[in-house]
């Protein structure tokens, strides 16, 4: 019977409803199971791939989970230390003006160790687009306490829930930089359901526009799970995400362009 | 030729302009020179020195211990330098604000009291030529001419109409500069 | 076009030099005693005629990264600092190193430790050719002794840089930077259109995408790079080293010196040897690659070797390596700021060395 219904019979083209975007490249993920970097990597393949920016664009790697990034998209890259990427990515947009230039950072790298390369590179509203994985946890390093983790939420380094007393305060660093005046497009969003992936491509769309029409910084926040720092299961983990990551780090716009500079 | 001199007084006395028009003067005769200012904090409001060397061939160490002219505008900088010029040498100072004059009998010591001049003139920020034209009369290592090209080389274009006052307050130094 | 002559700073011939040098882009933050630099590019507003980005930076951490990400796109980029601000930068410049970007870094040396003191030094020899940062690596070391070097420098620093694809550092102090010398200008050049096979400027479909990254977590792949700097490094060892000599002819006694160092020494050559004693000078040019062969031939000839220096005695380190136990070698100098005289050096020479 498996044999009567085998794959090939299934990989038909009048069957596809999906594909792998030209943009990302045949090298295997090397995210866990149901980790959202994917899904991100994705968005931003397709973004670039549709835009047709493959020749425009240069990344920015961080160092995190997503370190090895650059082994996944199709695009010239530049891996940076641990928190510059905003500082890398700030001379080459100066040098190179006329290309789409971007940072994908993790929450360790953005707003620890890079907190200030974030702030000076958003208040001097360079006209790049940052990309912000919350995943409130540092994923590579083995799942220690993030200046994202939420007040009482365990890992390794806050085995008994972040004790904010102790510890100090998750960091909103988005809702920091929205209020800077050099960024022009501030979001917060995530990649967990059909939906919110349709907007999290919309909200990067708009990023690749405002950048052509030097507007200033645009900032993409996404709240995303990690399910092996949070030791859970994929399932389990978005639903942990959205009863206790969501209401902290409400989803939605924090600073869009007024009507009338939008245009 | 070789004229190693230094120039010490207080900040915001002139002494590293003066040093620079010396340095751009010793230029525009086609000479080496070098100037070495001591820099940092202590040059605000208090001691500012420069050593100058103007030099006919390539000049070796920029700072030296030993100098052919001293030229001292205040007290400290009397104490701490007379010592300095070289058996032979000289020392030119102001006599203003200095209540222990030089004492050395083996260098020729010269005084040229550009503050009181200056005041007279009424234009005080002219001290410093006053003193520089102090130096040429006593070593004219560099020409007139040189020197106002050299004056030219380190004023900013918008300070140019400043040059005939300056010129008027170096031939002053030359006629009041006169040997203890 | 000919040459300009002008009474500069040594800082602001770097700053000049590097807009006369078509450099793309300066990433600086202030600190004493080398701040005329980035203040005479912002004056000079190069942006306006040829084209050069000028940025102060929040931090030197965030300039010597925009280093890393011009670079990286095979532009013509520099930052400059001072003891502290350096050591600031070490995480960049090895990650510069590590993804071979040619780039020029100036150190105006200030002593230290810590915070130490804004008067000139040489504290940090082995920090600038030893590697300085994390992994094994070597900047290509250029030390100026007057200002018309520092000006020259910039050029010969960006040529050599990109040559070899490798970070060159300028290794002045806060007495070069700070004094004015004679300086002839190089007319200015044009910024370089062309864009090495290796930058990253957006991939075209003819190639495939380019990566600038120093990571490797296969061991072997990394010892295989690790192998293929150090061939790099042998080559510019082979070719690359530059010294300047005086008096050596028939020295009895050589000084090696460099930078501020060597231009004290020279005077203490001309003492000296008015007083009969046989000294010579040798300046290293290049500290990284270091003139050791020269030295060791030298020290067939000599009795013994000084290294002037003011430090506690860093460059002594590779003075005894070249002459390999062939002659004794002394260290003499000041330290905390405090510059050496002519006089005080002769009087070592004949107290310590020769009398003693």
């Amino acid at each position: 019977m498996a044999e009567a219904t085998g794959i090939k019979d299934i990989l038909k083209p009048e069957n596809l409803v999906y594909n792998k975007t030209k943009i990302m490249t045949d090298n295997v993920l090397s995210y866990c199971p149901g980790c959202g970097h994917g899904t991100a990597h994705r968005i931003l393949a397709e973004i670039i791939g549709e835009e047709g920016l493959q020749s425009q664009t240069i990344g920015v790697s961080p160092v995190g989970c997503s370190v090895l990034l650059y082994n996944y998209l199709d695009i010239d890259w530049q891996e940076a230390a641990h928190g510059r990427a905003p500082a890398v990515a700030t001379a080459i947009k100066r040098l190179l003006p006329d290309k789409f230039v971007f940072t994908y950072q993790g929450d360790g790298d953005l707003a620890a160790i890079g907190t200030a390369e974030t702030i000076h590179s958003c208040n001097r509203g360079e006209n790049i687009l940052i990309i912000f994985i919350n995943n409130g946890i540092y994923g590579m390093t083995g799942g220690q306490m993030a200046p994202t983790t939420i007040s009482g939420m365990k890992t390794s380094t806050s085995p008994y829930g972040r004790d904010v007393k102790l510890m100090g305060n998750p960091l909103k660093i988005t809702d920091i930089v929205a209020t800077l005046p050099g960024t022009y497009y501030v979001t917060r969003q995530s990649v967990h359901t059909p939906a919110n992936v349709r907007k999290t491509k919309k909200a990067m769309r708009k990023a690749v526009q405002y950048q052509k029409l030097n507007k200033g910084t645009c900032f993409i926040e996404i709240v995303s799970n990690c399910p092996s720092g949070w030791k859970m299961t994929p399932v389990l983990s978005n639903k942990w995400m959205e009863e206790n990551m969501f209401p902290f780090y409400p989803l939605g716009d924090i600073k869009v362009p007024e009507e009338k500079s939008a245009q | 030729m070789t004229e190693e001199i230094i120039i010490a007084g207080f900040g915001g006395q002139g002494v590293l302009s003066m040093g620079k028009i010396m340095a751009y003067s010793g230029v525009m005769q086609d000479m080496e020179v070098s100037w070495m200012p001591s820099y940092g904090p202590e040059m605000r409001g208090g001691t500012a020195n420069v050593i100058v060397i103007i030099s006919s061939e390539r000049i070796s160490s920029p700072i030296i211990k030993h100098f052919d002219t001293g030229i001292i505008l205040n007290q400290q900088s009397l104490d701490k330098f007379e010592s300095s010029v070289k058996p032979g040498g000289v020392l030119i100072y102001d006599s203003n604000g200095i209540t222990r004059h030089p004492e050395r009998k083996d260098i020729t010591i010269y005084r040229v009291d550009a503050a009181e001049e200056a005041g007279k003139m009424n234009s005080p920020k002219t001290f410093n030529m006053i003193v520089l034209g102090g130096f040429l009369k006593v070593k004219p290592i560099i020409k007139m001419e040189n020197v106002i090209k050299g004056l030219k080389k380190s004023l900013p274009e918008r300070y140019h109409n400043l040059i005939p006052m300056n010129e008027k307050a170096l031939q002053k130094g030359l006629e009041i500069v006169k040997k203890v | 076009m000919e040459k300009e002559l002008r009474l500069m700073k040594g800082n602001e011939a770097v700053a000049e030099a590097a807009i006369r040098a078509g450099a793309d882009g300066y990433f600086g933050y202030p600190i004493t005693p080398q701040s005329e630099i980035l203040e005479y590019l912002m004056e000079a507003s190069p942006w306006k005629t040829t084209g050069m980005v000028v940025l102060q930076a929040e931090s030197e951490i965030a300039a010597i990264n925009m280093v890393y990400g011009g670079a990286a796109c095979g532009k013509k980029v520099l930052t400059t600092s001072s003891s502290p601000g350096i050591s600031l930068k070490q995480e960049g410049i090895t990650y510069i190193a590590g993804a071979e970007l040619p780039c020029l870094i100036v150190n105006v040396v200030r002593g230290g430790p810590g915070l130490g003191t804004i008067q000139p030094a040489q504290s940090d020899y082995f920090q600038a050719v030893k590697g300085g940062g994390h992994g094994d690596y070597h900047l290509i070391v250029l030390a100026p002794a007057s200002v018309q070097e520092m000006a020259d420098f910039v050029g010969l620093g960006f040529d050599l840089a990109f040559k070899y694809r490798n970070p060159a550092m300028i290794l002045s102090d806060g007495a070069i930077g700070q004094m004015m010398e004679k300086v002839w200008l190089s007319p200015q050049q044009e910024r370089s259109k062309s864009v090495p096979a290796w930058a990253t400027t957006g991939k075209p479909s003819t190639r495939k995408r380019n990566i600038i990254t120093s990571l490797d977590l296969d061991p072997n792949a990394q010892e295989v790079f690790n192998q293929k700097l150090i061939a790099k490094y042998n080559e510019i060892k082979e070719k690359e080293v530059r010294y300047e000599e005086l008096r050596c002819d028939d020295a009895e006694y050589l000084f090696v010196a460099y930078g501020t160092s060597a231009r004290v020494c020279m005077k203490s050559v001309q003492l000296a040897r008015a007083q009969g004693i046989k000294v010579g000078l040798l300046r290293p040019i290049t500290l990284y690659p270091y003139p050791s062969k020269r030295l060791n031939q030298l020290a067939d000839r000599v009795k013994v070797m000084i290294s002037v220096e003011m430090s506690a005695g860093q460059m002594i380190e590779d003075v005894l390596l070249s002459v390999n136990g062939k002659v004794p070698v002394h260290h003499f100098g000041r330290m905390g700021g405090i510059v050496t005289n002519p006089e005080e050096v002769v009087e070592n020479l004949k107290s310590k060395i020769i009398g003693g």
